[in-house]
């Protein structure tokens, strides 16, 4: 039997990512997927990044992943998202072309050495002793690795619905893999069921461009990688339209077509991403939905109409929307649909995002519950890592909420489980003005050096940047203005007498660099994008001083540990239902516990009362 | 126990009269534990009494009276049961520790009584505030969706709502002083009604000179007293009217000064009512010299006591609930809080003035005002603000 270190089943994002980073790491990886070609498949929306989903793609980056070159080098548009908002909730987002972001994932993947790709179906997982040991694949062979992740996606119970027809599957074509899902309902987890949509694909070529809006790229795009400057190929447009009141009445009308409306569908759907039919109903005194035409290729004429999934009748589908200005002629390629899916409840999952239940068995991506391509990759990432690093007999790594979105989303998972699809948001990060896109390097970076999972030429670049980084800030707090220098360079300050550093006055939100560096010429050696790095620093640092008070607290709470075999039913006190809550759950330190739902502080008491007692017991 | 009389046995409820000193003070349900068998393990006696404030303040005074009874500390039931462990807390050592951390719970257990008192106030901050910060995330999370780019307007009049009710609570919260320093209840009316008279009553005591001549007093007359165990410092002042005796003028501005500033106002009035000051919410408006004719309401005479027993009885009445309500609101914790939220939320009015594009740090500001008032309105969950939004906006593209 071949042995690997690590076994990586589903080729989606969070399956490329997890293979990646495990290889990375020096592990002896194998990717089993389908079908090799499926690999880098963007089976939704043709893009990537967003508000919160950007952040993602950022620190994927800083640790050296492949979500943020790939989505570079396939990305025909770029925009920043809330350009005039303040940079922490600032988002980088791009169209990508899904045939360049497939071959993209496929290069990255052929020339990462550790790495293979075997083609097959996982069956059935070896599992001896209560530890995975390997997979057996469909044709009967088998392989033995220390660790497995599981990033099967949708593939669990999979049914796809359009209108009253349904079928096993998972995307459009696939085959499920039923077995294997009998093999995680044989373990006893904890499974729900989820539902998701998406838009009928139209043909660009019937589409009346001339009559639409137009939304342009950024002139300036921002990109995702760190290492990378401007964008690769070709820019495009995407088109904007709207639903009306006869598309509406068409919804409306034959509702009871509808999967999700006829009752067909039980499984719980993402209150972000509803279905046109959702829209009409929940929301009946609106006249009109916006539609966004996002082209899916540069010479790929399918256009993917984010803002109208559904799971309604393909005729249904034609009629409402050849409805819509500029799609009255429109031919539809492939019809919405809508599908459901098993998920694995997270809280079963420590924050390696190993199984409690089977040592060695990792899982990531939808499967844990998630939506998005950047949720499941940045989950796919630390799965990825802590596989590698279990093999290796190294401690796991767990991200924080206080140092990375990242940390945020597997922490909101393993503690608070998810009753709809979950979706990162920024306003989920409560460190948000320090958990930026742009610092995403300078947060994650270094820990990724230091696990050993950031290449050579990133590790030097990201050296150099900080060094300059650092040269800037030293000339900028040397640099003093006294008020009335400052007056003189236009920015008002009380006159107190008071000097203050440029780096101080950078912090004003109406400050430039520009200003500061025509008053004071020293600081015009400060490259500008250095200047610009440094700025957006400077502008939360009087917030960022009062977080750290808020992240000290939360750090040592994380620091008390909870034993894995910690008995929260022989704690006196806690009601039962928090005690089931907190068993099932398992918070791995204090401060999870403290965001399990329903948690009081009373309580929180009680298990600290309780370990300080382990720890003496431990130290005496 | 005398004040029940004879005790039912353990656990089993039994009816009866509390009496102090002959007078009887509430039919109560007592109940009994023995050692090892309450939540605290300790002996404990439950008295279930009725819930009117007089009814509860009688019967805590009457056993505050008793040798070794004082009021428990916020989470002292807890402790003790966490001490004799009955919680399972075994090690006294890490109990300073435990205190410590507790605090957090005493927060709690005061928001549980708060939730009594001012419950729907709280109720409707916490609405208020979660309203606001999902307008102010949705057009951060959602700003390439189709939700409104500015929602200040409305951000605004909400936040500044909270911020109103923050700084009546603020200055509500100066009851808690007025418990340990007095309470100032000022006697106005117009020259001559018989303030002073009234005041002596009151006093028992002749603290002010009284005459046929109206604008005797002059100078503001204070009086300290205990009514039901509150300090209450009674003010006798210059009778209210427009003059031109220039040192009178001066008494009546005095007056009307402390008059205003004072924490309840005993109106005494005759035919007309009192010019220059009106009464306010809980005000007392007293008919004068009672002992010359009857009058429908309230009417004292100083001269003859008549209705001075009823007056005692309604002063005592509103300064309790006002102590009582004082109670909760008022621990430094609290004040603290309210104060801490009280500057975020005016930090976040400065950003969000600025307009959308400083959403992220009023964002911040309204958060960290939430975190402040977790001990009072709970905690603020991202998940609210999400359903807020989901509510309220049509999201998806």
């Amino acid at each position: 039997m071949k042995h690997l270190d690590v076994i990586v089943v589903g080729g989606g994002h969070a399956g490329a990512e997890a293979a990646h980073a495990a290889a990375r790491m020096g592990a002896q990886t194998a990717l089993v997927t389908l079908r090799k070609d499926g690999l880098g498949v963007m089976s939704c929306n043709p893009a990537i990044g967003g508000l919160g989903k950007g952040h993602l793609v950022r620190e994927i980056d800083a640790l050296d992943g492949i979500m943020g070159r790939a989505a570079d080098w396939a990305g025909i548009q770029f925009r920043l998202l809330n350009r005039r908002k303040g940079p922490a909730v600032q988002g980088p987002r791009a169209q990508a072309d899904r045939k360049l972001y497939r071959s993209a994932v496929q290069k990255l993947t052929e020339a990462q050495t550790r790495l293979i790709v075997i083609e097959g179906e996982v069956a059935d997982l070896i599992v001896d002793e209560h530890r995975v040991r390997g997979v057996v694949l469909a044709d009967g062979s088998a392989l033995s690795a220390s660790a497995v992740i599981l990033t099967t996606g949708t593939f669990l119970n999979g049914v796809i619905h359009i209108g009253d027809q349904r079928q096993a599957g998972g995307r459009m074509g696939d085959r499920p893999s039923v077995p294997l899902a009998k093999r995680l309902t044989d373990l006893g987890l904890p499974l729900g069921r989820l539902k998701t949509g998406t838009p009928p694909r139209l043909d660009g070529q019937t589409i009346d461009w001339t009559s639409l809006e137009t939304q342009p790229g950024d002139d300036d795009p921002v990109l995702f990688s760190f290492m990378h400057k401007k964008p690769f190929v070709r820019q495009v447009n995407c088109g904007i339209t709207h639903t009306n009141e006869q598309t509406h009445r068409i919804i409306r009308e034959n509702l009871s077509r509808s999967a999700m409306y006829g009752g067909h569908i039980e499984g719980v759907g993402p209150r972000y991403c509803p279905s046109i039919e959702d829209k009409v109903v929940r929301f009946a005194d609106k006249m009109s939905h916006q539609v966004f035409l996002e082209p899916e290729g540069l010479d790929d004429p399918t256009v993917y109409p984010n803002g109208i999934s559904t799971s309604l009748p393909e005729d249904v589908q034609e009629a409402y929307v050849r409805s819509i200005k500029g799609l009255e002629q429109v031919r539809i390629l492939q019809p919405g649909y809508a599908i459901e899916y098993d998920f694995v409840d997270p809280r079963a999952l420590r924050s390696s995002l190993e199984l409690r239940a089977l040592a060695g068995l990792y899982l990531a991506g939808q499967i844990n519950g998630t939506t998005g391509y950047e949720e499941a990759a940045a989950q796919g990432l630390v799965a990825g890592l802590n596989a590698a690093l279990a093999a290796a007999g190294r401690d796991p790594v767990i991200l924080s909420r206080t140092n990375s979105y990242i940390g945020v989303m597997i922490d909101d998972l393993v503690t608070r489980g998810v009753s709809e699809p979950y979706r990162m948001f920024t306003s989920r990060a409560e460190f948000r003005l320090s958990l930026r896109a742009d610092n995403a390097d300078q947060r994650l970076t270094p820990l990724g050096i230091e696990l050993g999972c950031v290449h050579q030429a990133r590790a030097a670049a990201f050296h150099a940047k900080m060094e300059a980084l650092s040269r800037g800030k030293a000339l900028l707090e040397a640099v003093q203005f006294t008020p009335k220098q400052a007056n003189a360079a236009g920015i008002k300050v009380n006159q107190d007498g008071v000097r203050r550093s440029a780096y101080a006055l950078l912090s004003f939100p109406d400050v430039t660099f520009e200003q500061l560096s025509l008053a004071e010429s020293a600081l015009s050696e400060i490259p500008s994008d250095v200047a610009d790095q440094l700025g957006r620093d400077a502008l939360y640092a009087n917030y960022l001083d009062r977080q750290e008070a808020d992240v000290e607290a939360l750090r040592r709470d994380e620091e008390w540990e909870i034993p894995e075999d910690f008995d929260f039913y022989a704690l006196n006190g806690l009601s039962n239902e928090l005690k089931g809550k907190l068993h099932r759950t398992r918070p791995a330190n204090l401060g999870q516990a403290s965001r399990v739902e329903g948690m009081t502080p009373a309580a929180l008491t009680l298990v600290l009362a309780k370990l300080r007692q382990l720890s003496r017991a431990r130290s005496a | 126990m005398t004040l029940a009389g004879s005790l039912p046995p353990a656990r089993v409820a039994g009816v009866r009269r509390l009496q102090l000193d002959g007078e009887v003070l509430d039919e109560a349900v007592v109940l009994c534990f023995d050692q090892g068998k309450s939540f605290t393990g300790e002996q404990v006696a439950e008295l279930h009494v009725h819930g009117a404030i007089a009814t509860v303040a009688s019967v805590l005074r009457g056993l505050g009276g008793m040798p070794g009874l004082r009021l428990a500390e916020p989470g002292e039931f807890t402790r003790r049961a966490l001490e004799n462990g009955r919680l399972d807390l075994a090690q006294v050592e890490g109990l300073s520790d435990l205190i410590e951390a507790e605090t957090e719970a005493q927060r709690k257990q005061a928001l549980r009584v708060l939730s009594g008192a001012v419950g729907s106030v709280v109720d409707d901050w916490r609405g208020k505030l979660v309203r606001a910060a999902a307008l102010i995330e949705a057009t951060i999370d959602f700003a390439d969706e189709d939700v409104p780019v500015d929602v200040s307007t409305e951000v605004q009049v909400l936040v500044g709502f909270v911020q109103d009710a923050l700084g009546q609570e603020l200055t509500r919260i100066s009851s808690a002083e007025r418990i340990r320093e007095g309470f100032e209840v000022a006697i106005v009316g117009r020259p001559n009604v018989g303030k002073s008279t009234l005041l002596n009553a009151l006093a028992g005591r002749e603290a002010a000179i009284t005459s046929e001549i109206a604008g005797t007093t002059r100078d503001v007359i204070e009086v300290r007293m205990d009514l039901d165990g509150l300090a209450v410092t009674l003010l006798d002042t210059a009778g209210l009217r427009d003059t031109d005796d220039v040192v009178e003028a001066i008494g009546v501005e005095r007056a009307l000064q402390r008059a205003e500033a004072a924490d309840l106002r005993i109106f005494l009035v005759e035919e007309d009512g009192v010019p220059l000051l009106t009464p306010v919410a809980e005000d007392i408006v007293a008919h004068a010299k009672a002992d010359l004719g009857a009058h429908g309401g309230l009417a004292v005479s100083g001269k003859t006591g008549k209705g001075l027993d009823l007056l005692v009885k309604e002063v005592t009445r509103i300064l309790a609930a006002r102590a009582a309500e004082a109670g909760v609101m008022t621990r430094e914790r609290h004040r603290i809080a309210m104060l801490r939220a009280f500057e975020a939320l005016e930090a976040a009015q400065n950003e969000i003035s600025h307009g959308p594009d400083r959403a992220e740090l009023a964002a911040e500001n309204l958060r960290r005002a939430a975190r402040a008032l977790e001990s009072l309105v709970g905690r603020v969950d991202v998940e609210h603000l999400l359903d807020e939004i989901f509510a309220s906006f049509c999201i998806g593209k």
